[in-house]
């Protein structure tokens, strides 16, 4: 076997042999990688799921005070109508408090109506604080229960093991009083 | 070393399938003949248990599934389908249940077992290895079953264990969506966790006779850590152990019984009879027992991606076992300063149990980050150091000089 019935054989050198060897196992990892992506793919959300979900909310009844959780693409989506106080206490933070540093002017445009995505950005649970009867955190805003990580009255992250503030979701303003929530 | 002549078998059938395929000679010399050292103690009854224990959760995972129904419409009502109006399913059901628990702590003795002993040791590495790989696919699948029942506890914890990929940098995000399919658990998420569920204990049963073969390569360690010399250091396999395992069986399968028929829900959480809430997370989420030491571990560190670095450290730093521990001696029973240390690693182990089930806050994170670092300061600090100071105590030369010629030897000791 081997060096003596290899008719290309020269001591040991890179021959045709050899390319053609490293070529086939080469196409062949190749075409292996191929046949595998659409298994992958397939675990990815189907295009019934990414068919693009767009709410329109009605703001009208909310209260100063209140706030109201909707459904959007299955995630909890916290609507709240914030008071004087809290707009007051999610401004006067200094930026050099925060962990994840964004001025509220920018997660709520019009500082009455906060808008975000409700679930915690450390491992997915559903923050307390829609409620009256909840607890609200050391920041007055919403307390995740699962790990203990406190938002403000802007959900940003002030404590606990979250890394970044709850996301605040692409919406618009239809009119005064109803919001999108989704792309367009 | 012992080496047994092949049987001769004379039934014409049994001979006629050996001379095609040796499957009697491999069982007689693997099972009944197979030199095993004359002096292993009880603990060594929990590999075997193990084993059992995986046969019962397949057996009555087969039966479970031909009645679940995995959609997130019908898993709920299936579950309580099996347990009220299917015969016998409320058995079945309690069986698999319960027999987790059995399978984890027999799982969970039998490594700190070899972690005194000193099994992991060469050349048993890839031994020990394959067993820590087994010990992650089995946490892996008994995440998955935990989902299937579509209560509120298995969707919060498909949640946030599926959420620990999020914070992998770049592609977090993207990883989280791929294994729900959604953008969030749901449906996608759970015929996917189903059909997983009836995979991972297949791959175990594979991983477990590529850890009996390396075994029956390198041979079992024994409580003394001496290799096997002679014949007189050991015993056929049957009928001594066969006998000893299945004593072992019956006294295991007592306490299952206990639980099943008297305390069936012992290890469950009553708001897993809650159906899955997407918009309500339950107060305290609390994993199954055999998870709070790793959870707790990930709740004292308070980055994110910290946590869930460290979380898998945890398990994954006993595959460097083999190299971490410096000391040429075995067996704890020759080694002072490490029995104390092996007793107080597990001491913290139960600790960070104890702390896994506390809410995550105030003096729980204090003590949770104190007891994730003396659990890798065993590892990394204490173990290798101890090879280069410990004064180990003399090692008898061989199994059956000290079994003969050693009662007073360790009345002395």
């Amino acid at each position: 076997m081997s060096q003596a019935a290899n008719p290309a054989g020269n001591d040991g050198g890179t021959t045709r042999r050899d390319f053609l060897l490293y070529a086939s196992a080469g196409l062949g990892a190749v075409g292996t990688a191929l046949a595998v992506w659409p298994f992958l793919d397939s675990m990815n959300p189907a295009k019934d799921v990414m068919a693009l979900a767009v709410i329109e909310v009605d703001l009208s009844p909310i209260a100063v005070g209140q706030a109201i959780t909707v459904t959007w693409r299955g995630k909890p989506v916290f609507v709240r109508h914030r008071t004087q106080d809290e707009i007051d206490q999610a401004r006067s933070v200094s930026m050099s408090a925060l962990k994840d540093p964004q001025p509220d002017e920018e997660r709520a445009p019009r500082p009455e109506w906060l808008v975000q995505i409700g679930i915690c950005t450390h491992l997915g649970c559903i923050p307390k604080g829609q409620k009256p009867s909840d607890p609200k955190g050391d920041y007055n805003g919403w307390f995740c229960v699962c790990h203990g990580s406190h938002y403000d009255t802007s959900g940003r992250i002030r404590k606990g093991p979250a890394p970044t503030n709850m996301v605040v979701p692409q919406y618009a303003f239809l009119d005064d009083t109803t919001i999108q929530i989704g792309e367009e | 070393m012992s080496s047994t002549p092949n049987p001769v078998w004379s039934n014409r059938a049994i001979k006629w399938v050996d001379r095609r395929m040796p499957i009697f000679t491999l069982m007689y010399n693997e099972l009944v003949v197979y030199p095993a050292p004359r002096n292993l103690n009880y603990w060594w009854n929990f590999g075997s248990l193990a084993g059992i224990a995986l046969v019962i959760l397949i057996f009555s995972g087969i039966f479970l599934a031909m009645y679940y129904v995995p959609h997130e419409d019908m898993a709920f009502a299936s579950i309580e389908r099996i347990m009220r109006d299917v015969n016998y399913g409320w058995l079945i059901r309690f069986i698999h249940m319960n027999t987790v628990s059995l399978f984890f702590l027999c799982v969970y003795i039998h490594i700190f077992r070899g972690m005194y002993y000193g099994s992991y040791k060469a050349p048993r590495e890839l031994l020990w290895g394959i067993g820590v790989i087994i010990y992650l696919v089995m946490v892996g699948t008994a995440f998955l079953g935990y989902v299937l029942p579509w209560g509120q506890m298995s969707f919060w914890a498909a949640t946030v264990i599926t959420s620990l990929v999020t914070p992998i940098p770049w592609v977090g995000e993207d990883l989280a969506i791929w294994l729900w399919g959604g953008f969030g658990v749901n449906n996608a998420t759970l015929q996917r966790f189903f059909s997983l569920h009836y995979l991972f204990p297949m791959v175990i049963f594979a991983l477990v006779f590529l850890h009996l073969w390396a075994l029956h390569t390198t041979k079992s360690n024994n409580p003394l850590g001496v290799e096997v010399k002679k014949k007189a250091d050991t015993l056929p396999f049957h009928p001594y152990y066969t006998m000893k395992d299945a004593f072992g069986l019956g006294v295991a399968l007592i306490a299952l019984a206990f639980f099943v028929f008297f305390a069936p829900n012992y290890f469950n959480h009553a708001i897993n009879y809650v159906q899955a809430d997407p918009m309500v997370t339950p107060e305290h989420i609390v994993p199954e027992w055999y998870f709070l030491p790793f959870y707790a571990i990930l709740r004292a560190v308070p980055d994110k991606l910290g946590g869930v670095v460290l979380m898998f450290l945890s398990i994954a730093i006993w595959l460097a076992l083999p190299w971490l521990d410096t000391s040429k001696v075995r067996s704890g029973r020759f080694r002072p300063l490490f029995k104390w240390f092996f007793w107080l690693l597990v001491i913290d182990f139960c600790i960070l149990t104890w702390l896994g089930a506390m809410p995550a806050e105030g003096a729980y994170v204090t003590m949770g980050q104190w007891a994730t670092a003396y659990y890798f300061a065993h590892f990394i600090l204490i173990l290798p150091l101890l090879g280069w100071f410990e004064k180990t105590k003399p090692v008898p030369e061989s199994i059956s000089a000290a079994v003969t010629a050693g009662h007073d030897k360790e009345a002395a000791a």
